[in-house]
């Protein structure tokens, strides 16, 4: 049986669904079946970074309100077998789907599925409660700034009422420069507000920009530091151990510039 | 840049901290700070003691939160 894991932030713009993309695409490099469901409706941004836009036909609104199969809805991904996409409708509104409809959408996906990954809106209206009612867990995206991690705390209230309980934080787009210097919150800073659990810290990176355009999740990426990272997340969902990796660290390339004043 | 001057991020965690107690218990500053100043008096009340300033925090933990106050306070004598 598999895992239904909603990716949600309170603060809009931090990163849910790059994260969503990557942690999916990295999951099915691992070898795991993954579905990934856009319920962002009328915001629909997944398949842009998933780069499957043009190949949409049917949508997660035409899938409950029976105008097809699901399997029909399902988008292959041509560079990974493992994974699908499930777009959100970009015409409707949030409470297109109903909390019952999402419900028996996720059971049936996760008869077939290793990991069903739900991308939430932001926020605490209609469309997030919609967005959790099938999930068994929760990750949390935020970034270090006092306004992202004062909505993340609301959130982790919010889910645990809802019995999701001890969900798992990403810190994304922390700069390594500025926590050098002290002006941005680092990791252990966040831990000890939030009293929380931790399942990664991505470095901010112009790489994700880049493969943003491209329309290729930067997991796919070898040598890339943001790929690395979310490739991480992912295999401490499959249950690993691995050692948060210190991106306050500076790399050679990038002293090199600092030095040179470029 | 003048380097002694305060790190930002700290001023961010000083900010935050506030923020996070006055949301998790939906208590404003006003109302916090009326508050205090009711745990004053009933400590002076009962234990004649002189409190200082102090502050009072909310944390999550397994199950629940907990409102915490941390109080020192000087013996008059």
């Amino acid at each position: 049986m598999g895992k239904t894991i909603v990716i949600t932030s309170g603060k809009g713009g931090v990163g849910k669904t790059t994260a969503t993309a990557n942690i999916g695409m990295a999951l099915a490099l691992q070898g795991k079946k993954v579905v990934l469901l856009d319920a962002d409706i009328g915001l629909r941004n997944l398949d842009v970074v998933m780069g499957l836009e043009n190949r949409i036909v049917y949508d997660i609104v035409d899938v409950v309100e029976e105008r097809c199969r699901v399997d029909q809805a399902l988008i292959k991904d041509k560079r990974h077998k493992n994974i699908m996409l499930m777009p959100a409708a970009q015409t409707r509104d949030k409470t297109a789907v109903k909390k019952e409809q999402m419900e028996k959408l996720t059971k049936e996906l996760i008869e077939e599925f290793d990991y069903v990954l739900i991308d939430s809106p932001a926020g605490i209206e209609q469309g997030f409660q919609n967005a959790i009612v099938g999930a068994d867990e929760a990750i949390i995206v935020t970034t270090p700034e006092v306004s992202a991690v004062r909505d993340a705390d609301r959130i982790i209230g919010m889910l645990e009422s809802q019995g999701i309980s001890d969900p798992q934080v990403i810190i994304n787009r922390i700069r390594q420069d500025m926590v050098r210097r002290g002006d941005m919150m680092n990791v252990d800073d966040i831990i000890e507000i939030l009293a929380i659990h931790l399942v990664g810290i991505v470095p901010d990176d112009e790489e994700i920009i880049i493969s943003t355009n491209r329309g290729e999740p930067v997991v796919l990426y070898d040598k890339s530091r943001t790929g690395e990272a979310f490739r991480d997340i992912a295999r401490r969902l499959e249950g690993e151990e691995l050692p948060l990796k210190d991106f306050g660290r500076e790399r050679l390339k990038d002293k090199i510039k600092r030095m040179m004043g470029i | 840049m003048n380097p002694f001057r305060r790190k930002s991020k700290n001023t961010a965690k000083d900010r935050l901290r506030l923020i996070l107690i006055h949301d998790r218990i939906e208590l404003t500053p006003g109302k916090m700070e009326a508050f205090k100043e009711d745990i004053r008096a009933v400590l002076r009340k009962h234990l004649e003691m002189d409190i200082d300033d102090f502050e009072i925090t909310v944390n999550r933990k397994k199950d629940s939160m907990a409102l915490e106050a941390d109080i020192p306070y000087r013996n008059p004598k």
